[in-house]
């Protein structure tokens, strides 16, 4: 028992203080990223929340070239990001799709900018590297507090606006129509994402932060159509595929060919695509076995019509 | 500013933008920004992985691009797309950076692939730029009809018995070549940059197709023009110009909508001018809102 538990945990994992503080902020992290995840996939704003990982690293290079701590960098240009893209976006996907397109581009023009410029004024080409993909080993434990602060910000913003997110997300007329303000709504999610992508972003690299906060989401509404469940179980795999993840790149340090580690970021991504193919294939045999009815209505509404609020609404671009 | 290596920059720096002007203004059309933005940089975890193996850039970098394109056509036929594309962004990303902590050198290779290096272009690097972009204008060429009816109207692409997904596969594979073509030359976020910002800003100033696909591809053509010549002057990079350049190109387009409205003196909720030929763009909504 004890020879299968030390080749599973190579020794010195639960002893090691990097470790620690990965499982600590990835986990939590990871958290609040599926949780804010699942309004993002069930909104179709996917394409939003991996821009404003990319923007905050815009931020991040800013932060970098005048010398100022990287997290504000990262908050900063997320929310302004999504501020030009709730300024930009129509109300309707193709619209917004292309504002975020718009913002995208230029941030990532900004981006080049000042990695040019950090590069050529302090010669340091590894930053670009750090920034782009970012490293979970090399959080100060002194940030933690800050982290847990904007963390509970973010969680509270989506708990709040729990329904009308929701209601919203079905049907803005409905929506408008019951009286829910859909712009703020939907500003204010934006808030929340640019909020949870930043600290993702700041902690675990802009690859992962994309990966945390659509991969679970999006494998757990494969799972089921019940947003409350969705987000139980969003949570479950956020945290599951950070955690597995970082003891798989811990033990990969005795892996060939370079021995000294495989990336995280690989090894949550890789999970996180198999979880989501489980569940895509969990889901097609039990529509199967429902049979062709569900099959048909499964794209569409009134799959958990009777509930408080009206099903979720057609997966945009299927067919 | 024109002589020796200039010459190439020039040269390769305007096929790339008439091909991004043409195949950006379907990307927009039919809502794929996204995909613009996750196949050049999957693309270019293949470059990463083929360096480190030794094979051509260009061979992974057309692989990665071509199974990332597959990818999401196949999983987006029955999941959500955007999610669909972000997963298969973030995958093969996670394989780059796994490719990149195997290998030894990386970081200026790194950002060259993202932002490009327009200014160091050989004249093989010409020859197949212009080969690929040959061929994804003659698909798009091809595909014109069914390619837009899909984009703006895919019901009735369907009853006139067009095989949607068939289109957006195919359509996925054109952005998979353009990727390959342009990626080496010009970089993974400038390509997305010029595919988004140009025909999004033509968009703006016409509804009839043929002539938006034209402004596109002017519009395209003249960004990068800007953008070499003020890199050449102030040592900036290309991909910030192209980038800002875009976004104001975007921004004007808007206004000009804004002013037609305000001096035609109808308020129209879709953000489009409702004063030109109805054409068929016009009649089923152009901006993505069938009527």
């Amino acid at each position: 028992m004890d020879a299968v538990l030390t080749s599973i945990f190579e020794p010195g994992f639960f002893t090691s203080e990097p470790v620690r503080v990965a499982v600590v902020v990835g986990g939590a992290v990871s958290l609040v990223s599926a949780v804010v995840g699942v309004f993002t996939v069930i909104r179709g704003q996917s394409f939003a929340g991996h821009s404003l990982g990319d923007l905050g690293t815009t931020g991040g290079a800013g932060a970098f070239l005048v010398g100022a701590n990287p997290l504000w960098g990262f908050v900063t240009f997320a929310i302004i990001g999504a501020g030009a893209m709730e300024l930009f976006g129509a109300r309707r996907p193709r619209g917004r799709d292309m504002a975020t397109g718009i913002v995208l581009g230029a941030g990532l023009g900004i981006a080049a900018l000042f990695l040019y410029l950090g590069t050529t004024q302090s010669n340091t080409t590894g930053a670009t590297i750090t920034i782009l993909f970012g490293s979970m080993f090399v959080i100060r434990a002194s940030m933690i507090p800050v982290f847990a602060l904007l963390s509970v910000l973010a969680l509270a913003v989506v708990a709040l606006l729990y329904r009308p997110l929701l209601l919203s997300a079905v049907s803005q007329d409905i929506a408008s129509a019951r009286g829910v303000p859909v712009r703020v709504v939907g500003a204010l999610h934006l808030l929340a994402m640019a909020v949870a992508v930043s600290l993702s972003c700041v902690t675990i690299g802009a690859i992962l932060s994309t990966a945390v906060l659509i991969g679970p989401a999006a494998a757990a509404l494969r799972l089921t159509k019940r947003p409350g469940l969705a987000i139980a179980w969003a949570a479950v795999i956020g945290l599951a595929v950070t955690w597995l993840g970082i003891l798989l790149a811990y033990d990969s340090y005795y892996w060939p060919p370079a021995g000294r580690g495989w990336p995280v970021s690989f090894f949550v991504v890789a999970l996180i695509l198999v979880v989501y193919l489980l569940a895509d294939l969990a889901n097609g045999q039990k529509a199967r076995r429902a049979g062709p009815r569900a099959i048909a209505s499964d794209k569409g509404p009134g799959v958990v019509a009777g509930r408080a609020w009206p099903s979720l609404p057609p997966e945009p671009g299927a067919e | 500013m024109f002589s020796g290596f200039m010459v190439n920059a020039w040269i390769v720096a305007t096929m790339v933008a008439v091909v991004a002007g043409i195949i950006g203004f379907f990307t927009v059309l039919r809502g794929s920004a996204f995909v613009a933005h996750a196949v050049p940089q999957a693309g270019f975890a293949g470059a990463a992985g083929a360096s480190l193996i030794g094979v051509s850039t260009l061979a992974g970098l057309g692989t990665f691009a071509a199974i990332s394109a597959l990818s999401i056509g196949f999983l987006g036929k029955r999941g959500r797309h955007d999610a669909v594309t972000a997963l298969t962004l973030v995958f093969m990303l996670g394989l780059g950076a796994l490719f990149l902590s195997w290998s030894e050198e990386y970081a200026s290779a790194i950002y060259a692939l993202l932002f490009g290096e327009v200014l160091g272009v050989s004249s093989n690097q010409v020859l197949a730029t212009a080969a690929l972009g040959v061929v994804c204008i003659a698909a798009v060429v091809i595909l014109y009809r069914p390619l837009l009816l899909t984009s703006v109207v895919p019901e009735m692409a369907e009853a006139r018995g067009v095989r949607t997904h068939r289109m957006e596969l195919c359509f996925l594979v054109v952005v998979a070549l353009v990727t390959t073509m342009s990626v080496p030359v010009v970089g993974a976020l400038l390509m997305f940059s010029l595919m988004v910002g140009a025909p999004g800003a033509a968009r703006s100033f016409t509804d009839k197709p043929l002539s938006a696909l034209s402004l596109s591809v002017g519009i395209s053509v003249a960004i990068v023009w800007t953008a070499i010549a003020a890199s050449y002057e102030t040592d900036w990079p290309v991909g910030f110009f192209v980038g800002v350049l875009g976004a104001v190109f975007f921004i004007a387009g808007r206004g000009w909508v804004a002013w037609r409205r305000s001096a035609a003196g109808r308020v129209d909720s879709t953000g489009h001018l409702a004063t030109g030929p109805m054409q068929l763009a016009t009649a089923t909504g152009m901006n993505g809102e069938p009527t």
